[in-house]
C-alpha cells in the first residue's frame, strides 16, 4: 500500500489517481505503508505543524528503507529550516531552504537529472510543472538541477529518499511516467 | 529554462461550458471536462475556468466543477469567479484546483489576499485584473463595469506585496477584439512588479502571442481562437518556437 500524506493542504486526487495510493494522516496506516508519497503545496511553517503527530513515524519509515518520493513541499519538508518561517523539518539535510530574490517560480521548466530509475523512460528535456517561492540550493544530495535566476535542486535521490522540487501529477505525460516507475520500485 | 505558458480560457455558467462574443449570443457549448481534455491534448500548458453562473448554488456547483476537472486533468488548472471568502478559497484549492484567483473582492478587501496567501502560499493565488485605458490604466470591477478608481500602478504592487502569486490581466478595450493583445498595458503591468503576468483578452492569431511575450508576458490566455477552431494551441506553439521562442511543445 502506497500511503499518500495528508496534513490539509489539499490538491490530493490526481495524485491518488496516478498511484492508486490511500491518502491518509492516520499513523497506523503510513507505519503499515509499503511507500509513502508526501505530496503538498503552502508554506514550510504549515507542513511542519500540520504533520506534528505523523513526524516521528515519517522519520522511522524513512530510515527503515521505505521508499518515499516528497513532492514540492515534500522535498523542502526533508531539509531542516527554511527562509520562509520558523519550524524544523525532517532535517534529512542540514540546509536552509532560500527564497528566490526575485519572483516565483511559476510553470513548466526542465530538469538536468543523473540517469535515474524513476526517470526511466523520460527523455532528456522534457518539461516539469513547477510552482514554488522557495528552493533547496545545490549540494551532495543533488541529482537534478532546474535553471531559475540561477540552478536549484529540483530533484533527490539519495538510497530510498526520492523528492522533487516539480509536481510530476501536473507534468502531463512525463509526470504520470515518473510516479508510475516510483510505484513500480521494488 | 522557463517555458512561456499558453493558457486555454473557458467561460463556465452553471456548470456548463458557454461561449460567446463579448457577453452576446450566448451558447451552451458542452461539458467543461471534454472541453478541457481536448486542450490539454493539444498542448496548453494550463487551464482557467471563469465561473461566470450568478446562483445561489454557485459555490456547490464550482467544488463540483473541480472536483471532476481535477480527475481528468494532469496540468494544473484554475478556477475564479465570484469567491467571496477565505473559506471558498481554500476549499477550492483543497478539492483539487491548483489556483484560484479573486478579482472585484479583492478590489475591496485587498487584506483578503494576505489571508489566503499565509495559509496556502502565494503560489496559488492569482489576482484577476481588468484594466482600461483612460488617461493611464484603471483597474475596473463587477465583471469591467464599474472603474474601481485605482490606477494600475497603485493595485499591482499592493496585491504583490500581500502575497498575490499571479496577475491574469485582461485588457477590457481588446477583450473580445481578436486583434491583438494590450501589448503596452501588458509591458507596463510587467515593468511594475516581480511576479509572473498573465496577458489576457485580444488574442486572434498566432502572431498575437509572439508580441505579447516580447511585451514582457509569462504566459497568455487563448479563449475565441481555440473556442472558433482557428487555431489549435499546438499551432500556436510550433509558431511561437519557430520564431525563437521557448515553448512547452
Amino acid at each position: 500500500m502506497i500511503a499518500i500524506i495528508d496534513y490539509g493542504s489539499g490538491n490530493l486526487a490526481s495524485v491518488e489517481k496516478a498511484l492508486h495510493g490511500v491518502v491518509t494522516s492516520d499513523p497506523y496506516k503510513i507505519d503499515m505503508a509499503d511507500k509513502i508519497v508526501f505530496p503538498g503545496a503552502g508554506s514550510f511553517s504549515a507542513a511542519v505543524s500540520g504533520i506534528k503527530n505523523i513526524r516521528d513515524i515519517i522519520i522511522e519509515k524513512i530510515r527503515n528503507g521505505t521508499p518515499y518520493l516528497g513532492i514540492c513541499l515534500g522535498l523542502e519538508i526533508l531539509f531542516s529550516e527554511s527562509e520562509e518561517g520558523p519550524g524544523t523539518g525532517l532535517s534529512f539535510f542540514n540546509e536552509r531552504l532560500k527564497r528566490f530574490k526575485k519572483g516565483i517560480h511559476m510553470g513548466w521548466n526542465t530538469v538536468e537529472f543523473n540517469d535515474n530509475i524513476i526517470f526511466s523512460g523520460i527523455k532528456k528535456g522534457e518539461y516539469f510543472y513547477f510552482v514554488h517561492r522557495y528552493y533547496a540550493p545545490l549540494g551532495s544530495y543533488t541529482c537534478g538541477k532546474t535553471f531559475f535566476n540561477g540552478y536549484f535542486t529540483s530533484f533527490i535521490n539519495i538510497n530510498n529518499i526520492y523528492a522533487v522540487q516539480f509536481h510530476p501529477e501536473k507534468s502531463g505525460e512525463p509526470g504520470l511516467k515518473l510516479l508510475r516507475n516510483f510505484g513500480e520500485l521494488a | 529554462m522557463l517555458a512561456k505558458r499558453i493558457i486555454a480560457a473557458l467561460d463556465v455558467r452553471n456548470g456548463r461550458v458557454v461561449k460567446g462574443v463579448r457577453f452576446m449570443d450566448i451558447k451552451d457549448a458542452g461539458d467543461p471536462v471534454e472541453n478541457a481534455v481536448i486542450y490539454q491534448d493539444q498542448g496548453a500548458d494550463e487551464i482557467v475556468f471563469l465561473d461566470i453562473s450568478a446562483t445561489d448554488e454557485k459555490r456547490d456547483i464550482m467544488i463540483d466543477l473541480v472536483k471532476s476537472v481535477s480527475r481528468e486533468l494532469n496540468i494544473p488548472f484554475t478556477v475564479g469567479g465570484g469567491i467571496r471568502s477565505v473559506k471558498t478559497a481554500l476549499n477550492l484549492l483543497r478539492e483539487g484546483c491548483d489556483k484560484v484567483f479573486l478579482n472585484t473582492y479583492a478590489i475591496e478587501n485587498p487584506w483578503i489576499i494576505k489571508e489566503i496567501s499565509r495559509e496556502t502560499g502565494s503560489a496559488n493565488l492569482v489576482i484577476a485584473v481588468d484594466a482600461m485605458y483612460n488617461n493611464g490604466y484603471y483597474v475596473y470591477k463587477n465583471a469591467g463595469r464599474i472603474n474601481s478608481g485605482l490606477k494600475l500602478n497603485e493595485w499591482l504592487p499592493l496585491a504583490e506585496y500581500l502575497g498575490a502569486g499571479e496577475i491574469l490581466l485582461t485588457s477590457i478595450d481588446s477583450d473580445g477584439t481578436m486583434k491583438g493583445f494590450d501589448n503596452r498595458l501588458i509591458s507596463e503591468a510587467s515593468s511594475m512588479i516581480d511576479i509572473p503576468v498573465i496577458a489576457s483578452g485580444g488574442a486572434g492569431k498566432p502572431e498575437h502571442f509572439l508580441d505579447a511575450f516580447m511585451a514582457g508576458a509569462s504566459g497568455a490566455l487563448a479563449a475565441s481562437i481555440l473556442h472558433f477552431k482557428i487555431n489549435t494551441v499546438n499551432d500556436i506553439k510550433r509558431y511561437l518556437r519557430s520564431n525563437g521562442v521557448n515553448v512547452r511543445l
